[in-house]
């Protein structure tokens, strides 16, 4: 909402020198933000002049231009440009005659643009300043020829002020108007603001008007039979009839500065009063030609599929919840959105019908919704318009239309009143102090609901508040506080910290998550934050995992080398920003990876991220939301709010490691390493531990990631039998395999096909954990080992096996057949080649014994030793090399 | 080097007046000992020293075995002559031992040195992202004074996200909202446009009294710009007791303000409109530090909690009162650490996040 000053002090005393800051300051004490402020650009000499004499001078492109002397200040003295009293100009335009007063900008002056105006040569004159048309003082869009005074029905003398004679002197304010103040959307309810803002008195022009009710009536008849939530399309609807209007009026200038500056084209006097009217009051008026109306006035709701042309000539189709004016004719309105062509207000109209009635807020939001139609008059209906200001605004339309169009006020008219009054609401003694807590003195409470025009009684103590009839939005002891709050001032509210009860903290799972992000920074990951948006393809690719199989070699490898996208079920976004990313991520990667080559993109060659985040995985043939959603205001029944928690999609809480580049850069001294699926799981392993489950690492498989590179990630389902877990990588307590398990995850090398989509280099290292699952286990109930203090027994051990068995299953076993004497078991080397059978691999564990009250002799030891070698020959025909 | 003299050799011819073990022998043995080990300067020197003059073949080790022939009475005379000799020897060559020990050990240090502005490291940087490290000492803050963090479904039931908070159906302020529906709408999910949805959630599932903040990414159609974007992060916070007050809300987020910003920060409430408080407030805050100096900065939302979502919580508003607010994590990172431009913030580009480390 846009508030000229000028039209504000007509209804609040401005002091003098108030500027447009000095309105927002105090606007923004009671609650209406500032956003903008608006003036005319136009400075300097601008001024009123008269034609003198004008010579056609034909051009050699064919148009005449005009060489103008015209006299811009009186008898000899110098003119506001300090030139002399008549200039010589240069003028296009042909809609003027000697003796016309114009509107001069002499050298000096800015008009909007900006466009400085300065003494010029042109077609072989010196032009001494430019004669205006309105739209270069930017009083609208009329630019068929030069502003002429008369046609505002203006007279001033030569060398007059035209900035002010024309009111391009005025600025507004810009405000914000939040939904429950719908009143403010008029200079009335700003006013009254303004009063309780800084104290000044409020004159309120609704009180102003003396409403003469029309004697005859026009026959209007409210017809609804499908009222919108019980509530009746309109609720008032008052007409009144002005006849013998003068189409050739032009509106006045203050009326055109002052519609421009609210952001309003002046159209037609007519229509620009209607508009006036509506910014002054916040009623929206509509005027019918009402020789072109025919009959009385219905008011209905459309049929299905009943037509309509509005006055942007397009012809809507209808909806049964459209309200309608209609006349014998059809409808002639879309009732608080927008008029039709057949009635409209036009060059030759002379007598108008004026209507302003109260549309049911809801009614006119889903019409101009449903139409895209929003307007100066559905907004102010959406909020809530003051019902009792119809009457005095047609009042108020026809005293401007008598005023300035030579209009006359006729008898014919109608007054349809059934808005229901105020309910008075129960303010008990105390109430205010004990929700705002501050001692609002009594008459602190009742003045402050008396500013805002409410009236009050009191009751045993109590206050019973009507509230006013522009104040819909106050409908219980609570809105009530408010109005005292803000009256008195928010800045009076004191500061009182509450104790709250004693609290546990954060969760395990919140500490968990906190402790997660700072291992992986701490290690060399930088945290991002993606957005959730993907393509259908990418939750194909990364969102699934596919059931692990061995690898093997040869055509099946070959089959894998591409990715082969399996549809995965995902939720679209119905109104995405992106359309080629509407679906919502199953997995954290294809966004860190556009992520990645971002980076790399900007010269950043080493990228090593990682995100912490919610993906959204529906699960196939399940049907999530609720068709029906419960009521507000009261707390749904037990089975609606268990639907409303079935309906909601599974969104587990997942961590992805995105590596590219170089591990390690190259330096004096230091060869780089290259990141790779050993970097991927070494990552991993940091979310193990800063959770503190083990993570076993099994060969994988996943439809975006390299066949032969791909580890899929387990965690023990923990059994009230099994007591922790060590998180020690060469540990060996909890290694055993046999346990339940579940998959939370992948890590290693994507494949190079899948890395080539996104632009990054071969060799893309990532890793993706469902902490949800991890967090299961997390239960932090661990039984520590006793420490034992013996000297330890060292002792290397290199077994011979098919490369198929994996290192982890051989270090299990062979810690299995040491038994209880074994403390670590770390491999150290994988060798391949001679001495070694092709197809077989040599593995080399470091073991470490120790015995438990005594220091262990080496023939124990190696009796251990053996035990885990027995095993492993028994389990995986496991041959010692010696 | 010089050549140790050495001692006559012992003559079985009766020559009373020449003792087997003559002082001046022993004398000119160790003079030519220490005149050795004065001169050796490395430890290898020092070695070969050792070896000359206090090994077995040295003239003292000689003079030494002299003893068994030396007559009885002349015994302890020249045992104490070669002893203290030998003694002399011995202690010099320890103190020459160390002193070189010492020097060369200075020296090896200072050939190690190195350029330690030119180390390599097999340690790189991380960093986490200001936006959450600054959402978790908001957080903190809370948790210090015994609130709990809640969490909740960032795809959410409309009811939660709005019907519950007092957004009817056609409420204005429902259509204002820029929300993300996903398909098919008729089964009124959207991607929550603030965290409020949380705060009813924890209303539905705790005990009163209720003291907690929700931190979390909400979603608007916003088109990203150097202001906007459409997925941001907030912090809100509701407490729901038994009189608790609009100056509760006030002290509460005062002191909010003072823990995150400095003792110096402010904060100030102005008159807004959101449908699940009454009353309502905007949320300005003020610092000196601010970047663009001392300004009031708008940050956010709060009031007192509306009695239609007390209601839709099962909660009596006539016997509990409680407050909200919401703040946007990304606005104050930008404010307080000038931050000019939203897409430093969630392009991803790991020098912005760098800057910070692993603090804010």
């Amino acid at each position: 909402m846009r508030v000229p000053l000028s039209w504000l002090g007509e209804f609040v005393d401005l002091a003098p020198g108030t500027t447009p800051e000095d309105v927002h300051a105090a606007l923004v004490s009671v609650g209406l933000e500032e956003e903008d402020i608006h003036r005319f650009q136009v400075s300097g000499p601008i001024v009123v002049g008269e034609v003198l004499e004008f010579v056609g001078e034909e051009q050699t492109n064919g148009k005449t231009i005009n060489w103008c002397q015209v006299r811009v200040a009186p008898g000899d003295e110098l003119a506001a440009d300090g030139g002399p009293a008549i200039h010589g100009i240069i003028c296009g335009a042909h809609n003027f005659a000697v003796g016309d007063k114009v509107v001069v900008t002499l050298p000096g002056a800015s008009l909007p643009g900006p466009f400085p105006i300065a003494a010029r040569k042109t077609y072989g004159h010196v032009s001494d300043g430019m004669i205006a048309s309105a739209r270069e003082l930017g009083l609208g869009d009329e630019h068929d020829g030069i502003l002429l005074l008369a046609s505002l029905g203006l007279d001033a003398p030569v060398g007059t002020d035209a900035i002010a004679l024309l009111g391009l002197d005025d600025s507004a304010v810009e405000i914000n108007v939040t939904p429950d103040r719908g009143y403010a959307f008029s200079i009335r309810g700003v006013a009254r603001e303004y009063s309780h803002a800084t104290g000044v008195p409020f004159r309120d022009p609704a009180l102003a008007l003396t409403v003469i009710a029309p004697v005859t009536r026009f026959p209007v008849t409210i017809d609804d039979r499908a009222p919108i939530r019980n509530r009746t399309g309109a609720s008032v609807f008052v007409t009144r009839v002005v006849r013998g209007v003068d189409p050739t009026r032009a509106t006045p200038a203050w009326m055109i500065a002052r519609l421009g500056l609210v952001g309003i084209r002046s159209i037609s006097l007519v229509v620009d009063v209607t508009n006036y009217v509506m910014f002054e009051l916040g009623q929206p008026l509509h005027g019918y030609d009402l020789d072109k109306l025919a009959g009385g006035i219905i008011v209905r709701r459309a049929t299905s599929g009943e037509k309509f042309t509005t006055l942007d000539a397009v012809t809507r189709t209808l909806n049964i919840e459209d309200l309608l004016i209609t006349d014998e004719s059809g409808p002639i309105g879309l009732a608080g959105v927008m008029g039709g062509a057949s009635t409209e207000i036009s060059a030759q109209t002379v007598n108008v019908l004026v209507e302003a009635a109260n549309f049911d807020p809801v009614s006119i939001a889903r019409s101009a919704r449903r139409h895209k139609l929003p307007s100066e008059a559905s907004k102010r209906f959406e909020r809530g318009v003051d019902p009792r200001v119809a009457a005095v605004a047609a009042a108020r339309v026809v005293q401007l239309l008598v005023d300035l169009a030579g209009g006359v006020a006729d008898d014919l008219g109608s007054v349809y009143d059934e808005a229901p009054a105020p309910q008075p609401i129960l303010l008990p003694t105390g109430f205010v102090s004990g929700l705002i807590g501050l001692a609002y003195t009594g008459d602190e409470v009742r003045d402050a609901l008396v500013d805002v025009g409410a009236s009050l009684v009191e009751a045993d103590g109590d206050l019973q508040v009507t509230p006013p009839s522009w104040r819909p939005d106050l409908t219980d002891k609570w809105t009530l506080a408010e109005e005292v709050a803000r009256i008195v001032g928010y800045d009076r509210i004191p500061s009182v910290l509450p104790v709250a009860p004693p609290g546990r903290g954060l969760t395990r799972t919140q500490t968990l998550r906190r402790t997660i992000a700072q291992t992986l920074a701490a290690t060399g990951h930088t945290e991002v934050l993606t957005y959730p948006f993907v393509s259908e393809r990418a939750n194909n690719l990364f969102g699934v995992a596919v059931s692990p199989a061995p690898v093997s070699a040869g055509a099946s490898m070959a089959d894998a080398a591409s990715a082969v996208p399996i549809s995965v079920p995902q939720i679209k976004v119905a109104n995405p920003l992106d359309g080629e990313a509407p679906f919502l991520r199953t997995s954290m990667l294809p966004g860190m990876l556009q992520i990645a080559h971002r980076n790399r993109s900007r010269g950043l060659v080493d990228v090593a991220i990682y995100e912490q985040g919610l993906v959204f995985r529906p699960e196939a043939g399940v049907k999530y939301g609720t068709a029906e959603l419960p009521a507000g205001a009261a707390r749904p029944s037990a089975e609606a709010e268990a639907a409303l928690n079935a309906g909601i999609v599974p969104q587990p809480l997942l961590v992805g490691i995105v590596l590219v580049g170089n591990e390690v850069r190259h330096q004096p001294g230091l060869a780089a390493v290259a990141t790779g699926w050993q970097s991927a799981l070494a990552a991993a392993q940091q979310v193990a531990l800063a959770t503190g489950v083990r993570i076993e690492v099994r060969q994988g498989q996943h439809p975006a990631m390299h066949p032969g590179r791909t580890a899929e990630l387990f965690v023990t389902v923990s059994d009230s039998s099994v007591s922790g877990s060590s998180v020690s990588g060469s540990s060996v307590s909890g290694s055993s395999v046999s346990a339940a398990t579940v998959s939370v995850g992948f890590a290693g090398e994507l494949l190079p096909t899948v890395a080539d989509d996104y632009d990054l280099p071969a060799v893309v290292a990532v890793a993706e954990i469902n902490l949800a699952l991890v967090f299961a286990q997390a239960d932090g109930d661990l039984t520590v080992t006793p420490i034992r203090t013996m000297p330890a027994a060292t002792q290397d051990l290199s077994l011979v096996v098919s490369v198929s068995v994996p290192a982890a299953a051989l270090r299990a076993v062979v810690a299995e057949g040491a038994g209880d004497l074994l403390e670590t078991i770390d491999l150290v080397d994988d060798y391949r080649g001679a001495g070694v059978e092709l197809g077989q691999k040599s593995l080399t564990f470091a073991l470490r014994f120790r015995g438990e009250e005594r220091t262990l002799t080496a023939a124990e030891a190696s009796t251990a030793r053996l035990s885990g070698v027995a095993l492993a020959a028994d389990r995986f025909g496991a041959a010692l090399r010696e | 080097m010089s050549v140790p003299s050495v001692p006559p050799e012992p003559t079985s011819s009766v020559e009373p007046a020449e003792p087997l073990i003559s002082e001046a022998a022993v004398n000119a043995a160790v003079d030519a000992a220490l005149a050795a080990i004065a001169a050796a300067d490395t430890t290898a020197a020092l070695r070969l020293v050792r070896s000359e003059h206090a090994g077995e073949s040295s003239p003292l080790s000689k003079l030494n075995a002299l003893m068994r022939s030396v007559p009885g009475k002349e015994k302890a005379a020249a045992g104490k002559l070669v002893g203290q000799a030998r003694g002399a020897v011995t202690k010099a060559l320890t103190a020459r031992e160390d002193e070189i020990g010492s020097a060369e050990a200075a020296a090896r240090l200072l050939a190690e040195t190195v350029d330690v502005t030119a180390a390599a490291s097999t340690w790189k940087a991380g960093a986490r992202h200001p936006v959450s490290l600054l959402s978790e000492r908001a957080a903190d803050v809370f948790v210090a004074m015994g609130w709990e963090v809640a969490e909740g479904p960032e795809l959410e039931s409309e009811w939660f996200n709005f019907d519950g908070l007092n957004f009817d159906e056609d409420h204005p302020a429902r259509a204002m909202q820029d929300t993300f529906f996903v398909e098919p709408t008729d089964a009124h999910l959207v991607l929550r446009t603030q965290t409020s949805p949380v705060q009813l959630r924890a209303l539905l599932s705790r005990e009163l009294p209720v003291y907690v903040v929700a931190p979390g990414r909400v979603f608007r159609t916003d088109e990203l710009d150097a202001t906007h974007t459409p997925v941001f992060h907030q912090i809100e916070g509701i407490a729901i007791d038994k009189g608790l007050t609009m100056a509760n809300l006030r002290g509460t987020l005062d002191h909010f303000v003072r823990a995150l910003f400095g003792p110096e920060a402010k904060v100030r409430l102005r008159p807004n409109y959101f449908p699940f408080t009454e009353p309502s407030a905007e949320l300005d805050v003020w610092h000196p530090t601010f970047k663009d100096g001392a300004r009031w900065i708008e940050w956010g939302g709060c009031g007192m909690v509306h009695a239609n979502v007390l209601r839709a919580a099962g909660i009596d508003p006539e016997v509990y009162s409680g407050f909200a607010f919401g703040v946007g994590v990304e606005r104050a990172v930008m404010f307080r650490n000038d931050v000019k431009d939203m897409h430093d913030m969630v392009e991803g580009d790991i020098r912005f996040s760098q800057q910070y480390g692993m603090t804010v």
